[in-house]
């Protein structure tokens, strides 16, 4: 199979890949395939360059980045040992699977936060332990509904969260948030965000504190009360400031989140 | 690169020779995202987009070029801070940097 016949079979099955291609300098239109947990296809020209093009073409893949990058002919990344050598650059494209979402709390505002985060291209899951609420027919716009306690998913799927993904705990239950703010906790997901209103989030950081979620390193990653402060009513327009939030948390923009204003949530 | 692959095992079912235009790097507002891409065939056939429409003309008469052996594969910039701007330009005000090269790997 040709490099890019086995390109196309991944991208048809929505498997992880990336394409690194020389764009200029020496080897230019040379490939390498690269897939987490199996060895590169292809080469750019010299071993120690396809070994660091690789490591690099993983991180963007798991950033879901594309991009161009710089090199000595022989994988030269630091200034000094680029002096004198011709620059080889490299287009790294990356196919990363979906960016997850997962929703804690058939409640209202679920099913609008559930639309606008697929319309955002989520793969979106809600988890609820009531049987009667975490249901399909409640839910068609989620790729997956769960009737569950927080910690056996946490337990499950834990290891797969990551910096793009997302968890909203809308439960406003104390006995349901507490597990889904400590599963949340121990993954590697980039976004946790709370419900509810000043009140309920007093209670629930003094609930929180009584777990042992007290450190800074922990509170700090929690965004709650959830969502921009922009006056939002409805469902949508609630889910619309939870979007907004996420991705200001991802580009590092800093903008008004509810949890460092004060003041009424509702205008 | 995904949306282009029906076309593509189409295309070289029926022997054509394919060119690939992709961007690689934008800079100030682009239209479209690095890896947004656009096949063209020796026989003038065209699938995808590389822009919101404002340089894709261009494009096609370069990959051709290439399929012809008149130019070498390598990168191409669309901008207004290039001469060109003002022939083929992006509305946008950003630019664009294509790598075009012929599908034969």
């Amino acid at each position: 199979m040709t490099i890019f016949e086995q390109y196309a079979t991944l991208l048809r099955a929505a498997s992880p890949v990336a394409l690194a291609t020389v764009i200029d300098g020496p080897g230019i239109g040379a490939k390498l395939l690269v897939r987490p947990d199996h060895d590169p296809v292809g080469t750019l020209g010299d071993p120690e360059l396809d070994r660091v093009v690789a490591r690099d073409a993983l991180g963007e893949l798991e950033a879901a980045r594309s991009g161009v990058r710089n090199y000595g002919p022989a994988g030269q990344t630091t200034p000094e040992d680029l002096l004198d050598q011709p620059t080889v650059r490299i287009f790294i494209e990356s196919h990363a699977p979906p960016p997850q979402m997962w929703i804690f709390g058939a409640v209202d505002f679920t099913a609008a936060l559930a639309r606008v985060a697929k319309v955002l291209g989520y793969r979106v899951t809600v988890c609820d332990a009531r049987e009667v609420f975490a249901t399909r027919r409640r839910f068609p716009m989620a790729d997956e509904v769960r009737v569950s306690w927080p910690k056996p998913v946490f337990d499950d799927i834990g290891d797969e969260l990551g910096p793009r993904d997302a968890v909203c705990i809308l439960t406003h239950d104390p006995k349901f948030d507490v597990p889904a703010v400590q599963g949340a906790l121990s993954t590697r997901v980039g976004y946790i965000g709370v419900m509810g209103s000043r009140t309920t989030h007093d209670r629930r950081m003094e609930r929180l504190a009584e777990v042992g979620i007290i450190a800074p390193i922990d509170v700090d990653r929690l965004m709650s009360p959830i969502g921009l402060d922009i006056g939002a009513r409805t469902p949508e327009e609630t889910a619309v400031s939870i979007c907004a939030e996420i991705i200001a948390s991802r580009t590092g923009r800093s903008v008004p989140s509810l949890r460092d204003t004060t003041g009424d949530i509702h205008s | 690169m995904k949306d282009l692959l029906e076309d593509i095992a189409r295309w070289q079912a029926a022997g054509e020779r394919i060119a690939v235009a992709r961007v690689v790097d934008i800079e100030g507002s682009g239209p479209r995202e690095p890896g947004a891409a656009m096949a063209v065939t020796a026989s003038g056939e065209v699938a995808g987009s590389v822009s919101g429409g404002c340089v894709e003309g261009a494009v096609v008469g370069q990959a051709l070029a290439i399929l012809a052996g008149e130019t070498e594969p390598g990168i191409t910039t669309f901008g207004y801070s290039d001469d060109e701007a003002f022939a083929v330009g992006l509305t946008c005000g950003g630019t664009i940097h294509l790598f075009i090269e012929e599908l034969d790997w």
